[in-house]
Order: C-alpha cells, then structure tokens, then sequence
C-alpha cells in the first residue's frame, strides 16, 4: 500500500518536471520578441475588436501605432480622445483631437411614405437584397430595411423600428466605428459630427433620382429642388446629382433649410425645442425684403 | 447505348412542359418598343442613333461598347422618342431606346423568304463578322456575344461543337418548339458553326423528355446529309443544360475550375443561338426576335411566342388575357434560375425565354428551420460543392475558407435551395459567398498582372541601356 | 391584383421538408414498434407512449420556456427521438425512469447543445446509455416476450448476456448456445429477449428498405457497418469459435440492427460524405464487436455509435466529395 502511494508520488513529481523543463525550453526558444509598449497600448484599448479604425483589432492597431512615427493616421474611433491622449502618452506622440462622431441613417423613408410596390421574399440581407434588385419600394436609393446594419453593429446602438421600417441609432450607445457603413449596401449610413451638444442637421435621403420621380417613390424624399441651398447664408448645402448635402463643417444650425424643405427630408436632433416654421420661415422672409430693400437702395445710389 | 449525363448531383424538378403542343404564334409589335442597351454580358452597347430618326427593322441602334459587347438592332420600324434611363425588371435604371412603331418597314438587305438556305459561304471570317454584325449573343440565359465564343483564343482547338437542346428547366418549351418547327435552319447554324470551328463534329443534345424532337432532328439531319452532326438523347435531369455539365455529359469530361469550356476542347451554343446564326448568316436578318414560352399553371393560356426584342411584358401579358388573379411571382426565364420580374413595364431583352406565372403556393418560401446535415444539399450540387458549409462560412464572410472550398465554382443553378428540407436560403447567402470568393480571386490577378507589368516596366530601360552600348 | 412577388432564384422547392423526413422515420419505425407490441403487449405500449409523450413535452417546454423560440414540435424529431428511446428499452421499463430517460435525451442530448441539428450524440441513445449506467438492474431485467395476450414473463437474459455469462464461467460458445437453444431462424423473426426494439430483425429492416427506396438515407453507413461487424466476427471466430462468436449470431443478436439502421444513420449526428459514412460505419462495426467480445458489458452498439458520433466532425472535415472539375 505504501509502496504504491510511494511510487505514485515519485512518477508524478518526476513527470511534472520533466514536462516543466519542455515547457520552459520551448518557452525560450520560440519566444518572440517584442515591443513592450505593443502590450502597454492594447491595454487602454476599448478591447471592442471592432475594426473601426481599419486594423483586425485592438492588438492590431497597437502594433501598427507603434510602428508608425505618428498618429496622425492611426485613430481608434470607439474609445475617441482619451483613449487617444492615453495612447500618445504612452508612445510619447502628439495627438490631434478629432470632433466625436455618431452614425447618422439618411433615409427617413418610412411605410407610409414611401409604399412598398412588391414584396421581396428572399433571405432577409440587405446585401441579398440589392443584389437581387433595387428594392420593394419605388426608390431605388433608399434603406432596404433587412437590418444588415444593426446586424453589424457591435455595440447595440443601431436596431430595426418595425413601425418605419427603417433603422435607429441610440447615440448614447454608438462608437462611430464604422461597421454600419460599410455593411449598408445602399451606403445610406453616414458618421457626422455629433455636433455642440449633439445638435446637428442632415439630409435624410440619398435619393438622385430627379423630383418628380423621387416625390412619386417617397414622400419625403429629397427632390434636389435646391430651395436649402438658396436659403442657406453659410454656404453649407450643396446639390448635386438631385440631392442636397449640408456640410457639418460649416453648418451654423440655424435651422433655416429644415424649415423651408418642402418634403421634410432634412432633419434636425437634438436641438432643446420643437422648430416653429412659421417663425422661421418669418425671419428668412424679412431678411429677404432687408436685403432686397437694401438692394433697391444700392441700386439708387 | 444508355443514355447520357452529367457525374455529380443534380435534381429532378416536375418538367411541367404545359406549353409542349403548342405551336410558335408571332406577336406583332407593341405601338411603343423600350429596346435595352444592356441585353448581353459586357460593356452596354453605345447609341448610334438620335431622338427624331426614323429608323428601320434591322438598322442598327447602337454599337458595341467594347470587346465584350454586342451590336443592338431595331426590332421595329418607327420614330426614336427617347434615349434614357428606365428601369429594368429589378427596377435599375438602364438606357433604353424608346421607339413608337410606324409600320412594318424592313432594312432591304435582309431576306424575309421562309425558303430554306442551305449553302453554306465559305469565308469563316465573314461569317464571324455575320454574326457579329447581326448583334447574335448566346441565348442560353449568360447572353455572351456568340462571335467571341467563335473566336477561340490561339493555342485552344475546339473538337466538338454542343448544340444544347436540354431545356431542362421546367415549364421551358421554346427551344422544343423551335427544334420541332425550325429543325432545318437549326441544323444549318449548327453546320455553319461546326465549320467556323474548323469542321469538327457536332452534336445535337436533347433530353429524353423531348422523343418528337430527337426524332425530327434525326430525321433533318439525315435529310440535309450533315455527316459530321449526330443527335444525342441524354437523361432527364436538371441542370443537364448547364454548359459544364452538359460538356461532361456529352463528352464525360469535366471542365477545369475557372476554365472556359475550349480548355477541353467543347464549345456549347444554345438551340436559339444556332437558329440565330443561321438567320443572321444565310439571311442577312439581325437578332430581332426570339421565342418565348408563356406558361404556368394559372395561367389559362399555354403558348409560345415569337416577340420582338424590346416589348413590355405587360404588353404580352395584357394581349394574352391580362394577369391571372392567384399569380403572385412573374418570373423572366425559369424556375430555376429565372429572374422574379419587380417592374411588369420592363421590356424583353435578347436572352428572355420564358414568362412564367407562378402562385403563392408554387413559389412562396417556408420559414427557415435549422439545418439538420442531411447532406441533400451536397448530394444535389451538380459542382460537388458543399452548400451547408459554404451558407456557413458565406454567413461569417470567410473569404479565405470560401475560395478553399470552391465557392467560386457554383453555378447558381438553385439545386441546394431546391432540395433543403430546412428550407435555409442556401443559395442566397451562398451567392455573397460566391461574390466575395471572386473578389479575391480578381485581385490576386490583378495584383499578379501589376506586378508582371512593373517587372516588365524596370526590364525594359535596363534593355534600352544595353542596346544603347 | 396582389403586390408581386420578388425573390431570387430558384422560385421552386422540392416536396422535401423537415417534417415529411421525420415522418418517413416514424414511417419506417412502425413494423418494428407494431411488433414489439405484438410481442410485449400493453407494458411495452405504455413505455413507448411514456416515452413519446414525455419527448415532446419536454421539447415544447424547453423552447417555450427556457429558448423562448417558436416551438419545434412539428417537426416530429422529437417524435423520433421518443420512439427510438422507447424501443431501446426493455419493456419492463418503469414509467419513471422511462421518463428520466426522456429528459436526458431531449433535455441534455439535444437542446442543451441548441435543438435538432446542434447535438453531436444521438440523443435517444445518450437516454438509454444513461438509463444503463444509471439503473442497471431495470435495463438489464431482460424478460422473454409474452405476447399481447400472454400470461407469463419469463425472465432471462439476452442471448449476448448469455454468452458473456457463459463464457466468464468458462464455457465455450457451443455449449451455451445449446444449452438456450438458439437458433437463427427464431432470432430473424423476433422471440429473444432484449430491449423492445431488438425484438423482430425482418421488420426493422423491412423499414431500413423503406428509407432507402424513399431516400431519406443512404445505405453505406448501415451496409458497412454490417459488413465489419460480420468481418471482424467471422476472423475471430475462425480463429476461436469456442471463445468468440460467429458473424450470422452477431448480426441479428443485439440492438445491432436497430443501431446501424435507425441510429448510426441519424442525419444530425452521421458524415455526410460518402467515405465519411463508410469510415464511421466501419467504426462503429470495429468497436461494437470490440466491446463485445472484450468489454464488460454484454452489448456495444449504442456505446460503439456514441464514440463514433464524437468523430463526426472530425470526419465532416477530412472527407469531402469530389468536386466537379478538381
């Protein structure tokens, strides 16, 4: 009895160090070396592994950072400036910090105004989808509403609102990585500037075909009539191609073009009060009789 | 001699060739005719002609667009209204010339006599530039501008000539009325294509569903004395009339992955494109019309149609009753690997074969349930692919894994999805599978060829200093 | 006119349907169930309907109450499964523990692992392998049949528990089959003692014939089990017939048949692949009759498809069929 329990004992000792000498001399001689700080960088890393900032993941995208002489091209959108001022100090770079970002849906084509014309019954992907053909609504631009964005997204901040068809971002939630975008194969998913306080103005559509075509498929499609553009007195809007597009840069939200499109195809969030139109459309008209008044003057003079 | 077909998998769908009695009627034109410019594989072909210009049946309309592209003629006689955008039968918006008819005015050089011409020119190259000029793609269903097919690239010999008269999609009759009624003039293409190819045999495939039209194709060929083209019968199975399979069939030998049909030494050309090349050939007459069966189990009218390329489906649909009340899927081609048509305003195209109705019993989908490995994908695939595998690695995007397990390689023609018990989409998802298989198969090409040119590009001025000593 | 219809190719389904296959089993169940009525009356009608019943409640409640999915039960896997538990069985099976039984199969062999399609044993054996290592003695408890009418339960063991108690008593494999009187005749149409389903060779082939003239399976992984298990036992015996038993005794002895007909076949837990079949098949053959003349317990079918299952995906991976053109 003894002798067994003896015996067990010693096997199993000398087995546990043999196999403790092959780990470690494997260990050894197959280590590779590496840059400490690859380690230091991943750690204050999000850990999402998302590939919003265009590596396989956080460890990627550590490698690549200390790798690069700057950071100039490197960003990690999900865990943003701190994240980045983290990052720089510990590479000892310097770091521009970039205006936060929010995924924006540009279609706002929900059932009823934009009827569905046919009944798609294939697989439920949006990549299946538009392969197939340009959709069960008349705009052959607009969401496809099977929901390969909100499928994308890792974080939970984009889901499908049975009642418009069309998806929802919860701003609170998205990290701006980019998964959404590059899953809509209708490219309808924009990263915008969340703006001060998260106010900010975009179209709601991507819809180029002319106005009436795209008036007659939806509702409040954009019909590039241009009257934003005109109204507008930063020079953020341009059309082109039937479809107009504020520039975040140079949006001052005033509101203004929110209030004068005639298809309610640009949308303003965010902002602390409902937008009185009326009041709106008031203003713009009197600054339009100032200046044609002080237009009339000029031409006296 | 036991019949023939293809190795690997395949399915046997109800042929349900209700249309198999009746004769081809012609449609006469629609008062206004929505012609594609994009009715073949490649480049769109350009407009040749303007918004006012009075055109002929015949006359060109527009030029090919590029290598791979092919000439569009007019199918009518009348005025050019407009030349723009208009959605196709998925709703994309492709060019169409828009023509209102006037009369039935035909270009003078084409011969509208029913007598048979069977002296065949000699000069393959002028029939090549024939066909060329005649706008002839294969009408198969891959519409391939048929003088490329014909212009083998050096160093590949053809030994063999397939006449494909499978038909195996279900509901088709189209080819089957054309053999039965056009057997001559399709013997005459097929002689005419068996000699561009440097008078190699041909052999007419037809499935042995179809006996009256092996039997009169015997009988035409014996008549006309063509010693080098043989009628084959080949077991009914679906997809018999796949170019890969049909090749394996005839000749039992199978088609490389990523190689063209020449690689071993076939060249396949569809029933109508035959009939095509005879007409564009011997009669001078562009291909402005083909066959189409218009069929389906609700429909109440059962026939085969001669239409003018660029007629609205609507147009055909209302001539022939209107839409049946249970139809719910219109469908461009067949069953199988036809197109659901999303817009009825759409006109036909060069490669339409068939106007197929279909009702929500038919042709609804059932909910999806899980996969339970019964391998009846596996079984059915014609390619030896594995399609639950593939719907797998298609779903989490594995290129690398795809392209390993040859997602590049499916034809599409539906087997798996048709067999799925759990009725998982299958070939859905395997088609972004395939897509992204390619992808990465073109890039690697691309790449390799860059490279090649870049090692060219530093060779050459190393070359230039040589000679320069 | 409705809104048309738009989907991608093809616009056509065959027949096929989880269900229809299911029910082709259950179909091809029947002879066998029918007989193990006919032959052990009403106690083995309520295990098969306890075992049944109990399958598809606890089907319906695990995706209704823990999955929260829609319910599986048209489907009829589990209608399956409770069958194939029920006649893996003795009849004089307890209703409880034929119950337990349910609850292993469904509730730890299948839906544990995500429902039909996700397991990787065949969940009516893991049920009777459990119930064997967890109550021997109601597993083991093998009675002669009595018939529908009968009076009498004549307890004794199967023919395999026989020659393995015969032969621990160091008897040769002559004597014992001479002393029960075997004879093969009686052992094709049924009257030997062993679990409900063992009980009438001719009728569960009659339903293996069926699957395969409908093609629900294909017949490679059962022909080759059967062929190594006559193999393997013809080269022992023609080594030893008075230590091992011979091939035609090991075919029809034994869940061997009901196993390489009904369980190795199982599509959710067998290879799809031609030469993946015939490997598993040959497995599975190799350990039955390893287990058989070497193991302690008299019978290895279900163990011998258990540790094969286990291989299943590892075969998935090595073999493929050929591709066209490759």
């Amino acid at each position: 009895m003894t002798h067994t329990v003896i015996w067990t004992i010693a096997i199993i000792t000398v087995l546990g160090l043999v196999l403790a000498l092959v780990l470690y001399l494997v260990a050894k001689k197959f280590k590779v070396e590496e840059d400490p700080r690859i380690d230091e960088v991943e750690k204050v890393m999000p850990g999402a592994n998302c590939g919003g900032c265009g590596f396989a993941g956080c460890r990627a995208f550590a490698e690549a950072a200390v790798k690069a002489p700057n950071l100039d091209n490197n960003f990690c959108p999900v865990g943003g400036n701190d994240v980045m001022a983290q990052v720089a100090a510990i590479l000892g770079y310097e770091v521009k910090a970039k205006a936060p970002q929010v995924a924006v849906v540009r279609c706002n084509g929900t059932c009823e105004a934009r009827p569905r014309v046919n009944e798609y019954d294939g697989f439920a992907s949006c990549a299946v989808k538009a392969a197939l053909y340009a959709g069960d609504t008349g705009c052959a631009f607009g969401c496809l509403g099977c929901g390969d964005c909100a499928a994308a997204c890792q974080f939970g901040a984009l889901s499908m609102d049975s009642a418009t068809g069309l998806p929802v971002v919860d701003e609170t939630k998205c990290t701006a990585c980019g998964a959404c975008v590059k899953a809509c194969p209708k490219k309808i998913i924009e990263l915008r500037p969340k703006g001060p306080r998260g106010m900010r103005e975009f179209v709601s559509c991507v819809n180029k075909d002319k106005g009436p075509v795209a008036k007659k498929a939806c509702q409040s499609a954009c019909i590039g009539c241009g009257l934003c553009a005109k109204t507008c007195t930063h020079e953020a809007i341009t059309v082109e191609g039937n479809l107009a597009w504020i520039d975040p840069a140079k949006c001052k939200l005033c509101r203004e073009c929110e209030a004068v499109c005639p298809t309610g195809a640009i949308h303003g969030v965010n902002f602390p009060k409902p937008l009185d139109k009326d009041a709106v459309k008031a203003r713009i008209a009197e600054r339009k009789k100032k200046a044609a008044e002080a237009a009339k003057e000029a031409a006296h003079e | 001699m036991s019949k023939h077909t293809f190795a690997i998998g395949g399915v046997h769908p109800h042929d349900n060739k209700l249309a198999r009695d009746s004769r081809i009627e012609i449609l006469p034109p629609a008062p206004t005719m929505y012609i594609s410019v994009a009715q073949h594989l490649g480049a769109p072909a350009q407009p040749v002609v303007a918004v006012g210009d009075k055109v002929k049946v015949g006359q060109v309309l527009a030029g090919p667009g590029g290598f791979v592209s092919a000439y569009v003629h007019s199918p009518v006689s009348g005025t050019v209204k407009s030349i723009g955008p208009r959605p196709d039968l998925a709703g994309r918006p492709v060019p169409h010339i828009e023509i209102a008819v006037e009369g039935d005015e035909w270009m003078e050089d084409i011969d509208t006599s029913d007598n048979l011409v069977t002296d065949l020119p000699a000069d393959n190259a002028a029939i090549i530039e024939k066909i060329h000029k005649a706008g002839v793609v294969g009408l198969g269903g891959a519409t391939f501008p048929t003088h490329i097919k014909l212009s083998p690239p050096p160093g590949s010999k053809c030994e063999r000539i397939i006449i494909n008269g499978c038909e195996c999609e279900p509901y088709l009759t189209s080819d089957y009325r054309v053999l039965l009624e056009k057997g001559e003039q399709v013997a005459v293409g097929a002689a005419l294509i068996a000699q561009v190819m440097g008078n190699v045999p041909c052999t007419i495939a037809i499935e042995e569903n179809k006996p009256e039209a092996i039997a009169h194709m015997r009988e035409v060929v014996a008549k006309l004395g063509y010693k080098n083209i043989e009628v084959m019968e080949l077991k009914m199975r679906y997809p018999q009339g796949s170019e890969k399979q049909l090749i394996d069939a005839v000749m039992h030998r199978q088609v490389r992955s990523g190689g063209l049909p020449i690689s071993v030494g076939a060249v396949v050309q569809n029933v109508g494109t035959a009939l095509a090349v005879y007409e564009a050939v011997q009669k001078n007459k562009p291909l402005i019309d083909n066959t189409i069966t218009v069929t389906g189990k609700c429909f109440p009218k059962q026939v085969n149609l001669q239409v003018r390329v660029g007629t609205p489906f609507s147009y055909i649909i209302d001539s022939l009753g209107g839409m049946p009340e249970d139809a719910v899927k219109v469908i461009s081609g067949g069953p199988m690997m036809g197109k659901a048509i999303a817009n009825l305003d759409a006109s036909t195209l060069k490669g339409t074969s068939a106007l197929l109705f279909l009702t929500e019993k038919e042709t609804r989908r059932a909910p999806e349930s899980a996969c339970i490995r019964c391998g009846k994908c596996a079984d059915a695939c014609p390619m030896g692919l594995e399609p639950f595998l593939l719907q797998k690695l298609s779903r989490i995007a594995d290129t690398e894994a795809l392209e390993a397990n040859a997602a590049q390689d499916c034809i599409e023609c539906g087997c798996c999805l048709y067999s799925c018990p759990a009725h998982i989409p299958l070939l859905d998802i395997i088609r972004t599978g395939k897509g992204l298989a390619l992808g990465a198969i073109r890039a690697r090409a691309a790449a390799a060829k860059a490279a090649a040119e870049a090692a060219k590009s530093s060779v050459i001025p190393s070359e230039a200093k040589e000679s320069k000593k | 006119m409705s809104k048309l219809l738009v989907s991608p190719s093809p616009h056509i389904h065959s027949k096929d349907s989880t269900r229809s296959l299911m029910l082709d089993v259950v179909i091809a169940l029947l002879p066998a169930v029918l007989c193990s009525f006919v032959f052990y009356g009403w106690r083995e009608i309520l295990v098969m309907a306890v075992s049944v019943c109990s399958c598809l409640l606890l089907e319906w409640a695990i995706t209704r109450f823990l999955l929260k999915k829609p319910s599986t039960l048209c489907d009829l896997s589990a209608v399956v499964t409770g069958i194939l538990l029920g006649l893996n069985l003795p009849y004089t099976t307890p209703w409880w523990v034929v119950f337990v039984g349910a609850v292993v199969a469904i509730g730890v062999a299948k839906m544990t692992f995500g429902g039909l399609g996700q397991n990787i044993w065949n969940p009516a054996l893991v049920g009777r392998v459990f119930l064997l290592v967890s109550f021997p003695t109601y597993m083991t408890t093998w009675s002669q049949p009595q018939g529908l009418f009968g009076v009498d339960a004549v307890t004794g063991p199967t023919p395999l528990g026989a020659i393995n108690e015969g032969l621990m008593q160091g008897a040769t494999v002559q004597d014992i089959m001479a002393q029960n009187g075997y004879d093969y005749g009686q052992m094709l149409f049924a009257n030997l003692g062993g679990s409900a389903g063992e009980v009438c060779a001719i009728a569960l082939l009659l339903g293996f014939v069926y699957l395969c003239v409908r093609r629900v399976i294909k017949p490679w992984i059962t022909l080759s089990i059967f062929a190594t298990v006559a193999l393997t036992a013809l080269i022992f015996w023609g080594v030893n017939p008075a230590r091992f038993t011979g091939p035609v005794f090991n075919l029809l002895t034994g869940g061997l048949i009901l196993g390489a007909c009904f369980m190795a076949t199982d599509y959710v837990t067998s290879p799809m692949s031609l030469w993946g079949g015939v490997v598993f098949g040959v497995g599975i053959g190799f350990l039955t009759m390893m287990i058989r003349y070497f193991g302690s317990y008299p019978e290895g079918v279900s163990f011998a498809i258990l540790i094969m299952n286990s291989f299943v995906p590892l075969l998935n991976r090595a073999f493929h069929q050929k591709k066209f053109g490759r």
